[in-house]
């Protein structure tokens, strides 16, 4: 048992000392990151000093761009389950070592997810009152409750999961199936719910039209399922160019399917909203016609929208096109994608429920400077977690971290491998 | 090709190595060395990043940290918040106040109705609400809003929030004050994640100011723009303050709280009517106790066509409009 735990012990040792080892150009990329998050903290303890009014939000659009952002990667965690699933459902062995990257993304899309909803509180110093039974947990009341619960949850298992199976890797163990078959099964559902909670945040304020609409949850999944496994894509991409990790571009493609079906989904589904809302004509038009077309002289969001409209059109006819199986096209749909979600979810689903406010008033929202910063720190930090996690989890995988490794204190000559990872043996 | 800064950093003069060489079993003193210093460097940026965080003061104190949900207080554990919450206002304010716990009234549900061909939009009820109610000055925080609507619609759209004549009422207009309308199905209450608000005894949603985390979820559930939040520290001049205060009313908020109107419960739950009544020049303001048949409102909601604003939503409000004719 002791010996069980110092073995452990001396792998997060091993581990931990190996993220802040690396060449020029790897502490270049770590010291960018960490001046934008010095950045990024010193624009919050501004926040903290002065209180939310460095924040471009009023009563009015009591939201703004923290929630959205929120809203946006919560998306891109639940969207690791596109790779979970073509493995553990369909017996994909191509994805299979994959998967561990896109639950890593996953994790690293939590972490930020907790950092915008930490910033946008009031009172951060009160957190403890979301804590259940030692504070007041409003559950099964508050969706907000509903989502601290699946939020940790998922970030949990996906900690366990990613951990479990880089520390078989690590030991040369088989991972055993009881031990994480379950929880990856879970999780895929896990991961479902923790958008479709996101979105009933919004969807069951009967005082929102525009949110308050049945469509929101569905359309929530399939933005996500878009602009996850392309961000994953593109991450997939980088690990490849600055590790020694193959990745076949079979497996890229694999992710291009996914992204292709859930764009032509998500824009049918904003179809469908659209046609709801301007059709119909009623008075619960006047938030998407403020987002599309501006409301009384009012006009903030037109070019954010039809900015985000052109960015999915143009990653949907790429990606219906043959010419998105060259990478090249590929990196330029899935950054289109990525982009156009963001804003579609940000600025164009968060702030026109807020506009016109309840009363009929038109109060415009703009982020402060402030407030971008913020954004901009949290941003870097999970990439600089993301960045890290691989740093340890990718030497593991290439079998090049070990603790066949730990005996011998001059290393070993490198011994002959094939190029392709070994694959993982649970299967 | 550049070397991946994956692989490991010896062998620099080397040619690329085909696959990659296994990671040092321990690390070298100088790859240590080099470790180190940027962690430090690492956590001294943070550390500099912070730096404005000593101009932090108003924080509150560890009991107030510590201090449980207002509906957890044992009576003497509430004295003593009391008394804290009088120091406090003390020090800042350089005032001692008085501040109860006034908790409902059995037999008591309060209801309000509203007179709309009475209001002449003079927005007094406002400005009495404010220094009633120890709201911030600035930035200002007003519980009313009253809107100027043209004649002929409900379109609140069509209203204008920030009319400002020589004199009201203007010809081809009718005024219309909202607050919060204390409903008996709140989606603000039902929102909060950590019951920070909810609806007494006599149908006035409160709010506990020392236990709100300051989310703003009740702010966008409210379908009646109600809620304030307190984006900074509010300002109160001093000889401004009203201290007769009570916990669940008017005493002073700190910033990163919500807050609304709740009846002025400092006042009704003493047998008072609240400010916006009392000041009303015009009498368009009703306010008493439904359970009582004999209470002018019960008699108003009995005789006059009364309505609600949005019933749609179902939020049952207790807050009805109504005209003479």
């Amino acid at each position: 048992m002791i010996r069980a735990v110092r073995n452990y012990f001396v792998f997060l040792g091993r581990s931990a000392a190996l993220a802040f080892d690396g060449d020029w150009r790897y502490y270049a990329w770590l010291g960018a990151l960490t001046a934008m998050c010095a950045i990024g903290l010193n624009a919050y303890s501004h926040q903290l000093v002065d209180g939310l009014i460095t924040t471009g939000m009023t009563d009015q659009v009591s939201w703004g761009v923290y929630i959205a952002n929120f809203t946006f990667l919560v998306g891109v965690a639940a969207a690791a389950v596109m790779l979970v699933i073509p493995v553990y459902v369909y017996g994909n062995e191509e994805l299979h070592d994959l998967v561990i990257f896109g639950e890593l993304l996953a994790v690293a899309a939590i972490i930020m997810c907790l950092a915008f909803v930490t910033v946008d509180l009031g009172r951060p110093d009160r957190f403890w009152h979301l804590i259940p039974f030692l504070g007041e947990f409003n559950f099964p009341g508050s969706m907000l409750s509903w989502d601290v619960i699946v939020l940790n949850g998922y970030l949990v298992l996906n900690v366990y999961i990613c951990g479990y199976l880089l520390y078989s890797r690590y030991r040369g163990q088989k991972p055993a199936k009881w031990f994480y078959i379950p929880f990856v099964f879970i999780g895929i559902f896990w991961a479902i719910s923790i958008h479709t909670v996101t979105a009933f945040l919004y969807v069951g304020l009967g005082g929102r039209p525009f949110w308050n609409s049945a469509i929101v949850g569905p359309r929530f999944i399939a933005s996500a399922f878009t602009a996850g496994p392309a961000m994953i894509i593109l991450a997939l991409q980088v690990i490849r160019r600055v590790t020694a990790y193959h990745v076949p571009d079979r497996a890229l493609l694999t992710l291009r399917s996914i992204v292709q079906v859930s764009m032509i989904i998500n824009l049918f589904l904003l179809a469908n909203e659209v046609f709801k809302e301007f059709y119909t004509d009623s008075l619960h038009v006047a938030s998407a016609r403020y987002l599309y077309f501006g409301l009384h002289g009012h006009h903030a969001l037109v070019p954010w929208i039809w900015t985000a409209i052109g960015l999915n059109l143009t990653a949907m006819t790429i990606l219906a096109l043959p010419i998105s199986r060259s990478i090249k096209w590929l990196d330029l749909a899935c950054v289109c994608a990525i982009l156009g979600i963001w804003i579609e979810k940000g600025m164009g689903l968060v702030i026109p429920g807020f506009v016109p406010s309840p009363l009929g008033e038109i109060v415009e929202y703009i982020p402060s400077w402030n407030e971008t910063l913020i954004c901009l720190g949290i941003w870097a930090f999970g990439l600089l977690c993301y960045t890290l996690f691989l740093r340890m989890s990718v030497p593991i995988l290439l079998g090049t971290l070990s603790q066949a490794g730990e005996r011998n204190l001059v290393p070993a000559p490198a011994t002959p491998r094939s190029d392709l990872p070994a694959t993982n043996s649970a299967h | 090709m550049p070397r991946p800064p994956g692989a490991t950093d010896m062998n620099e003069n080397l040619p690329v190595p085909p696959s990659p060489a296994p990671e040092p079993a321990s690390m070298s003193r100088r790859s240590f060395l080099r470790g180190s210093t940027v962690m430090a460097a690492g956590v001294a940026a943070m550390a500099a990043g912070l730096a404005p965080l000593r101009k932090l003061g108003d924080f509150g104190s560890v009991d107030e940290f510590l201090q449980a949900h207002y509906n957890e207080l044992s009576p003497d554990q509430m004295s003593t918040v009391l008394s804290r919450i009088e120091g406090e206002v003390q020090r800042q304010y350089g005032v001692r106040p008085h501040v109860r716990d006034l908790k409902a009234m059995n037999g008591v549900e309060f209801v309000y109705a509203l007179n709309l061909t009475r209001c002449t939009g003079c927005r007094k009820c406002v400005h009495a609400c404010v220094e009633e109610n120890n709201q911030s000055r600035d930035p200002a925080i007003e519980y009313i809003r009253v809107l100027k609507m043209p004649n002929g619609t409900f379109d609140m759209e069509k209203g204008d929030h920030n009319y400002a004549p020589e004199s009201v009422p203007e010809p081809g207009f009718f005024y219309m004050p909202v607050q919060c309308h204390q409903c008996k199905n709140p989606p603000c209450v039902k929102v909060c994640p950590v019951k920070a608000t909810w609806q007494d005894p006599d149908g006035i949603t409160v709010i506990d100011y020392n236990w709100c985390i300051g989310c703003r979820y009740c702010e966008a559930a409210c379908p009646y723009f109600a809620r304030r939040f307190n984006f900074s520290e509010p300002t109160i001049p001093k000889e401004q303050l009203n201290t007769n205060m009570s916990y669940l009313g008017n005493q002073p908020r700190h910033k990163g709280v919500m807050e609304k109107c709740h009846f002025c419960v400092q006042r009704t739950r003493a047998g008072l009517y609240p400010a916006c009544l009392e000041v009303c020049p015009t009498g368009a303001r009703k306010f008493g106790n439904i359970l009582d048949p004999h209470s002018e409102v019960s008699q108003i909601l009995k005789h006059k066509r009364v309505f609600v604003l949005k019933e749609e939503v179902g939020t049952l409000p207790r807050f009805f409009y109504y005209f003479d004719v």
